[in-house]
């Protein structure tokens, strides 16, 4: 488990300091994530320790969001002035781009004979 | 002189990241609970019910937010590796990714084009200042990523991280009703468009839901974030005269 959380650490140090060096307009974690999944391609397996540590991480995901989430408190009083326009683009527009993507992605797949709609 | 005791006892927690760090583990913790009682059910979403609950303790304590966040940064911390992690259920999925790399790529400019486009046009429409409009663009990509994007077009990050807020917590609320109501059976096409529209927040509760519709969520949340960073520059150009 240690061996895996050292990985994860590792593969998100190389990403931070990518994207710090060559200016990259996408978070560090990020270069990081594709960084492990190209890692995991290139050896042709998931070692146990890797499995475990991530799992442990993504069980509780939820729970790592929430101190980002309660800054909200900080700027109740911008969003009160233009309550509506924001929320309405938020809550209407995600629900618009979620319908498009579904929408878009079974087409697709049926199109290229690729769907598996009974799993 | 119990009071002073107690005074001092406060003060010592007070300015203790221990304190905080505590009370968003057990209120997080409580979320779960009433989200498991509940049966799973999506309105129950235990990061909003944990927001509300850290919100009421904070205000009630006035405690400021920076001093809660001392405590809080521990957990903060682990959005990075765990958003790293997200990279052994996308392997999992490696079969199936291959055979779909074409309707994928096509779903991803798609989806992060109508993200874009619909928040400007709903907030436009609804009479949005040029701030606002700039800082609502970026919110179904990622948090760090939409906060420099909105920055980078005349936005407010503080602001972008807020709708960045709201779209991933409603975005996970109304996941499935909106899916069941389109019939969308396929656990793959369910989670990769919460993760296109509703971010980590969505994939965290696609997760949940299923390995497929979490390894999915995960592949869609990453490739948004890398659409996004590409989208924004030229849809804010392209649309300027309309804005």
């Amino acid at each position: 488990m240690v061996h895996g959380f050292a990985l994860l650490l590792v593969c998100q140090l190389i990403g931070e300091v990518a994207v710090q060096a060559l200016s990259l307009p996408v978070p560090g974690p990020l270069i990081g994530m594709l960084l492990l999944f190209v890692g995991l391609l290139v050896r042709g397996g998931l070692p146990d320790e890797v499995r475990d540590a991530a799992n442990a991480m993504l069980r509780h995901l939820m729970l790592l969001f929430i101190p980002a989430v309660t800054g909200v408190m900080m700027y109740f009083d911008r969003i009160a002035r233009e309550w509506l326009p924001f929320m309405a683009a938020c809550i209407v527009g995600t629900a618009i781009t979620m319908i498009a993507t579904a929408l878009t992605l079974r087409w697709m797949l049926r199109v290229t004979g690729t769907a598996r709609d009974r799993e | 002189m119990a009071d002073v005791g107690l005074f001092r006892v406060w003060v010592f927690l007070s300015s203790s990241p221990l304190l905080w760090l505590t009370v968003t583990v057990l209120v997080y913790l409580a979320a779960l609970w009433l989200y498991t009682r509940s049966g799973g059910h999506s309105l129950v979403n235990p990061i909003l019910l944990s927001v509300v609950g850290l919100v009421g303790v904070l205000h009630f304590t006035a405690t400021p937010y920076p001093v809660y966040f001392e405590g809080a940064k521990f957990v903060h911390f682990l959005i990075g590796p765990a958003t790293v992690a997200l990279a052994v259920p996308l392997y999992a999925q490696l079969e199936r990714l291959k055979s779909m790399w074409l309707p994928i790529g096509v779903a991803v400019v798609v989806g992060s084009t109508v993200a874009i486009v619909s928040a400007l046009a709903i907030g436009r429409v609804l009479g949005a200042s040029h701030t606002t409009l700039m800082s609502l663009a970026p919110k179904s990509s990622t948090l760090p990523i939409a906060m420099s994007m909105a920055e980078q077009i005349g936005g407010v990050p503080a602001l972008a991280a807020m709708a960045v807020a709201v779209t991933g917590i409603s975005g996970a609320m109304m996941a499935r009703g909106l899916l069941n109501l389109l019939r969308i059976e396929d656990p793959a096409v369910r989670g990769f468009s919460v993760g296109i529209a509703a971010h980590a927040a969505g994939t965290a509760r696609a997760l949940q839901v299923g390995t497929v519709n979490g390894a999915f969520a995960a592949l869609a949340l990453a490739l948004n974030s890398i659409a996004t960073a590409f989208l924004i520059p030229l849809l804010v150009r392209v649309l300027r005269p309309l804005l």
